[in-house]
């Protein structure tokens, strides 16, 4: 008899099955894959990192907290979905380790107000936030953006955790420290450089900051987010269809050119483990919001962002192309979808008449 | 295009299987309701028939009210080719033919044939077993089908009498004894009580359609299910009976939905039911155990279909079991037949939790396409408000008919029906794995039911515009012809009139009236 | 030289665009059609025109604004909107509210009725059966709800009202999710 004066009230249909799915699980997920890249990181490049996710995530709350005020929604819903989250801590490790408090803040601001809820807050975004607070940045401040830690290992007197904590905020370093003997180009900014001058990528590679097959250290925390990645696609979080096309592309074309020129371009495997390659093939450009929703779309959508991926780093103007890689092939995501609709169920010509 | 070699040998477990894309695996439930005991349903005060229980057109009534009738009476009949009789589950005087509540979603009332019990439950005299049913034709079969009242069991309820009667020739014949929603077990339990007379209804069947191999095909959870059906087919084989070795009793791998028409005949076949189309085209007919032990039933007992087997389970009910029970039968009388509900905060559902439908009370009638009564917990019915879509694409990883839910959304959303053309929402199962899986828990299952019924609208709307333009129109000439006429008649009273006065035109150059009045005239004048 | 292609151009084309005023030409205004497609047909004269094809003319002919007809409702005008590439305006509320809930049909209450034929004469769409000093009655799978038979035109009071029209399971549509009565505290 509850029913009858409900029915108007609570109006709904089957299925009737408890929810065991969320999107605050999914988000979860995510962080938890991005574990191990990030104790990698921490573990070989020392505290810059840790210090700019705490910058990034504290400030994208703040953040999202003014936006879902002033934009009147759920705060409890929205707040801790983890959403915010998990873009903080992407952008914060797409910048270098050692940088100015206002970086991260800056990144984040750009993220999570003007990407995210200007465009209509979670699932309503047309670009990767992560990737547009990255590439503002990367636009407005190259200076500061360029300027990379050197991997602990070459680094005389790696820093502390307070001693990270008082050079972003306050920009001091202790007093025997330089900055330059912190920071170092990147190697993918060193080998373009070095091919710049003319001289080939084998005797480049030799350079102490590369390590066996791609950066020093870096490659270890690429190989960090290759274990969480692959984490990620057994729980079925993300599909394979992207970081598949991503790195199979990206190591065929520059397989192509490392094959036709080996002295101007790097090998696959430089390729592969170098920059943020494997960040972005499973973690940035399986980003959902902004991906490709379609199995062949995915192909599609991946192995265009390898081929740019490849592009940017061997004749564009930077020497990391991932995020505007995403970004590009984002724009071409509502196209590809429109054009890759799977095959329905018994959608044949039929035999016969119709 | 029968699949070679396995016609006339049982193969256990070597039978090829195909996979259908899409699914889930669910917690199935199958114990709360012990499958192993049908227990006998009270016979209730009164019964509530609709006069349709079925698709295609309702029943009109035979009898009339105050009249008395006996159990498998003829309650009413139609004659469109789409349709079945309704038959009085019980002996009793019908008190009423009048609008009463369906059990559907919508609450909504229609006719339906009261009958108040005497009590006494007694068959109409007449029925009886037919006479050498071996050597019945398949018209005949299917004359007795359609008398019967037999629709699908499953849930589809479409009259069998009409899918046995395909246009082209059938080379498979399925009896779908899956049921992968979860909780319910009323096949489980009549496969496992009345394995043989399902058989020898499928073998009826096999005459009517001449099938050329028969599958009998069970979830693989239901190891004692499938076992009793193996030995009922092999007992039939040993004495001989006519048929029975093309059958083949075979165990499908437990993923919902695999009941599901299309995806069984994927299973078994590896074919797929054209777009829009029915099985019989790629030649294979497709039936719910329940419905061939009706075939059984009819032809063998001569009793119509006023009975099913009916699994009455939930968190919200306190003796689950499976009842035999009389269509007809107000659901509450089912609640209390199986210990009551445990609280108010339950909601009734008639079917099971992924396709299920709400029902707006107990006071419903139990109809013949009741499987199960499921009593949830309220906050089930009560979804908590949707995160937007995060476009994580699970949704169609899930969908077994490999469409894009997401896509779907949006457009239902934006009552874009092209778009919604282009993405097959017709094709769509209603199955309800989108919504399982979605992170963000939007009810995508009624966004697109929202979308049919709102596109079905549009369209009644728009046919019913244009009659009423052309109504418009024809009604706008009709009056235009009126006034014309009118200025005719005028304008020649007119001209009598002034014919009557000094004319001014010459006799002669006058028209045949104007002179004929004038010679009036001048008869008058003279 | 450039002159002369240009003139040449000039000529071509004007010939094309002459031979294609005379082929391609379509008698009468083919938008008017297009228009009175879009429109609900109620015939209920809301919209201040006789009806819904003088409306559309008044449309066709800029003298009407595309926000005057609450039986075709806010998704009408953005589907005149979108038919003539003008921006959508709200409903004109001068004109009365759009139509929500069931479909309002009239209904003659058969011991009232005098046979007065009113009602029979004024109705758009000839949804009213009867004669002279004869009961009247509407037929339901005609009647659009234009309201033009009530009092004051019936002379009777309470004798033709609106009411809603019945539907069975089969027209019964689905509520919308976001609807509010679809909305639950959590």
């Amino acid at each position: 008899m509850a029913d009858a004066q409900s029915m108007s009230e609570r109006f709904s249909s089957s299925p009737f099955i408890p929810a065991s799915a969320s999107v605050g699980a999914v988000m979860r997920t995510v962080l938890y894959a991005l574990v191990p890249g990030i104790v990698l990181y921490a573990l070989l490049f020392g505290w810059g990192v840790i210090v700019n996710i705490l910058l990034a995530s504290i400030s994208s709350l703040a953040f999202e907290l003014v936006m879902l005020v002033v934009r009147g929604r759920p705060l409890r819903r929205y707040l801790f979905d983890g959403s915010a989250l998990v873009t903080a801590v992407l952008l914060a490790l797409a910048l270098p380790p050692l940088v100015a408090w206002w970086i991260p803040v800056a990144g984040a601001f750009v993220a999570i107000v003007a990407a995210k809820h200007l465009y209509g807050g979670l699932g309503y975004n047309a670009f990767n936030p992560a990737m547009a607070g990255y590439a503002v940045l990367l636009i407005s401040f190259p200076r500061e953006m360029s300027i990379w830690a050197e991997p602990l290992a070459l680094a005389e007197h790696p820093l502390s955790l307070a001693q990270t904590l008082v050079f972003s905020l306050a920009h001091q370093l202790p007093d025997a420290l330089s900055f330059d003997a912190l920071t170092s180009a990147t190697p993918l900014d060193y080998l373009r450089t070095q091919v710049g001058l003319g001289r080939s990528v084998r005797d480049s590679v030799g350079a102490p900051i590369f390590g066996h097959v791609a950066g020093l250290g870096m490659e270890w925390v690429n190989a960090g987010y290759l274990l969480g990645g692959v984490w990620l696609i057994y729980r079925k979080v993300i599909s394979w269809h992207i970081p598949v096309a991503v790195l199979a592309s990206l190591a065929c074309i520059s397989g192509i050119g490392f094959v036709l020129d080996p002295q101007v371009y790097a090998s696959p495997l430089l390729h592969l483990f170098g920059g943020a390659s494997m960040l972005g093939a499973f973690f940035i450009a399986t980003d959902p919001i902004t991906a490709s929703t379609t199995p062949w779309g995915r192909i599609i959508y991946g192995a265009g962002i390898g081929v740019l991926i490849f592009s940017i780093r061997a004749w564009g103007g930077y020497p990391d192309g991932v995020a505007f890689a995403v970004l590009v092939m984002g724009l071409t995501v509502p196209l590809v979808d429109q054009y890759t609709v799977p095959r329905a169920f018994g959608a044949r010509a039929r035999h016969g008449d119709g | 295009m029968a699949e070679s070699g396995s016609a006339g040998r049982e193969k256990r477990g070597m039978k090829k299987l195909w996979r259908f894309g899409g699914g889930v695996k669910l917690s199935g439930h199958k114990t709360v309701s012990d499958p192993a005991k049908v227990q006998r349903a009270p016979l209730p005060k009164r019964l509530y028939l609709p006069l349709r229980q079925h698709i295609g057109a309702p029943a009109e009534p035979v009898v009339e009210v105050g009249s008395y009738v006996y159990k498998g009476q003829v309650l009413a009949v139609s004659s469109a080719f789409v349709s079945a009789p309704v038959h009085a589950p019980s002996s009793g005087t019908v008190i009423a033919i009048e609008k009463h509540t369906m059990p559907h979603q919508s609450g909504i009332a229609e006719e339906c044939a009261v009958i108040e019990t005497d009590g006494a439950d007694r068959w109409h005299p007449d029925i009886a077993p037919l006479p050498r049913p071996g050597l019945l034709s398949a018209d005949e079969l299917r004359a007795r089908i359609r008398e019967a009242g037999i629709v699908g069991l499953g849930g589809a309820v479409f009259p069998s009498a009409a899918k046995l009667k395909p246009p082209r020739a059938i080379d498979t014949l399925i009896l779908n004894g899956v049921e992968c929603e979860p909780y319910i077990t009323c096949d489980d339990a009549l496969m496992r009580s009345r394995p043989e007379e399902i058989v020898r209804g499928l073998l009826l069947v096999q005459r009517v359609v001449e099938s050329a191999e028969c599958i009998i095909a069970v979830e693989d959870n239901k190891p004692e299910a499938i076992a009793r059906m193996r030995d009922a087919v092999e007992k039939l084989r040993a004495s001989g009976v006519g048929g029975s070795d093309a059958i083949e009793v075979v165990a499908v791998p437990t993923r919902f939905p695999a009941g599901g028409e299309k995806q069984l005949i994927k299973v078994l076949t590896g074919k797929e039911v054209p777009q829009g189309g029915l099985p019989y085209e790629i030649g294979i007919v497709c039936l719910n155990v329940g419905t061939t032990a009706a075939v059984y039933d009819a032809v063998y007992e001569g009793r119509p279909l006023v009975a099913r087997i009916m699994t009455v389970t939930g968190p919200q009910i306190r003796q689950p079991a499976n009842f035999e029970v009389l269509i007809g039968t107000p659901v509450q009388d089912m609640l209390d037949a199986a210990g009551g509900v445990v609280s108010d905060a339950h909601t009734l559902i008639m079917g099971g939790p992924m396709m299920g439908t709400r029902l707006p009370h107990g006071q419903v009638p139990v109809v013949k396409a009741s499987n199960c009564i499921l009593v949830e917990n309220a906050a089930l019915a009560d979804r908590q408000p949707a995160m937007p879509c995060i476009r994580c694409g699970t949704c169609a990883t899930v969908c077994p008919i490999n469409l894009l839910p997401q896509q779907l959304y949006w457009h239902a959303r934006g009552k874009a029906y092209d778009k919604l053309d282009r993405h097959h929402l017709a094709d769509c199962i209603e199955c309800g794995c989108c919504a399982v899986v979605c992170p963000s828990r939007i009810p995508l299952v009624q966004y697109f039911r929202y979308a049919k019924t709102e596109k079905a609208a549009q369209e009644a709307r728009d046919a019913f515009a244009d009659q009423s333009r052309v109504r418009m129109q024809l009604r706008e000439a009709r009056l235009a012809r009126l006034a014309r006429e009118q200025e005719e008649r005028k304008a020649k009273r007119k001209a009598a009139r002034l014919g009557k006065k000094k004319t001014k035109v010459p006799i002669d150059q006058a028209g045949p009236a104007t002179r004929e009045m004038a010679g009036e005239a001048r008869e008058v004048v003279a | 030289m450039s002159v002369i292609v240009l003139t040449l151009l000039g000529l071509v084309f004007g010939i094309g665009l002459g031979y294609a005023a005379i082929r391609f030409r379509v008698e009468g205004n083919p938008l008017v059609e297009k228009i009175d497609a879009v429109l609900p047909q109620t015939q209920c004269g809301q919209c201040g025109y006789p009806g819904c094809r003088p409306y559309a003319e008044a449309i066709a002919a800029d003298e009407a604004e595309i926000n005057q007809c609450p039986p075709g409702g806010d998704a009408g005008v953005r589907a005149l909107a979108d038919l003539l590439g003008r921006d959508p305006l709200p409903l004109n509320p001068d004109n009365g509210v759009a139509a929500d809930g069931p479909q309002m049909v009239a209904v003659i209450d058969e011991e009232t009725c005098i046979g007065c034929t009113k009602c029979m004469q004024v109705c758009p769409v000839d949804a009213i059966a009867g004669a002279a000093k004869h009961i009247h009655t509407v037929l339901n799978a005609y009647c659009t709800g234009c309201e033009l038979c009530l009092p004051p035109l019936c002379p009777v009071e309470k004798c033709i009202v609106m009411a809603p029209e019945e539907t069975s399971i089969r027209e019964w549509k689905w509520p919308s999710p976001e609807a509010p009565a679809a909305r639950s505290a959590a």
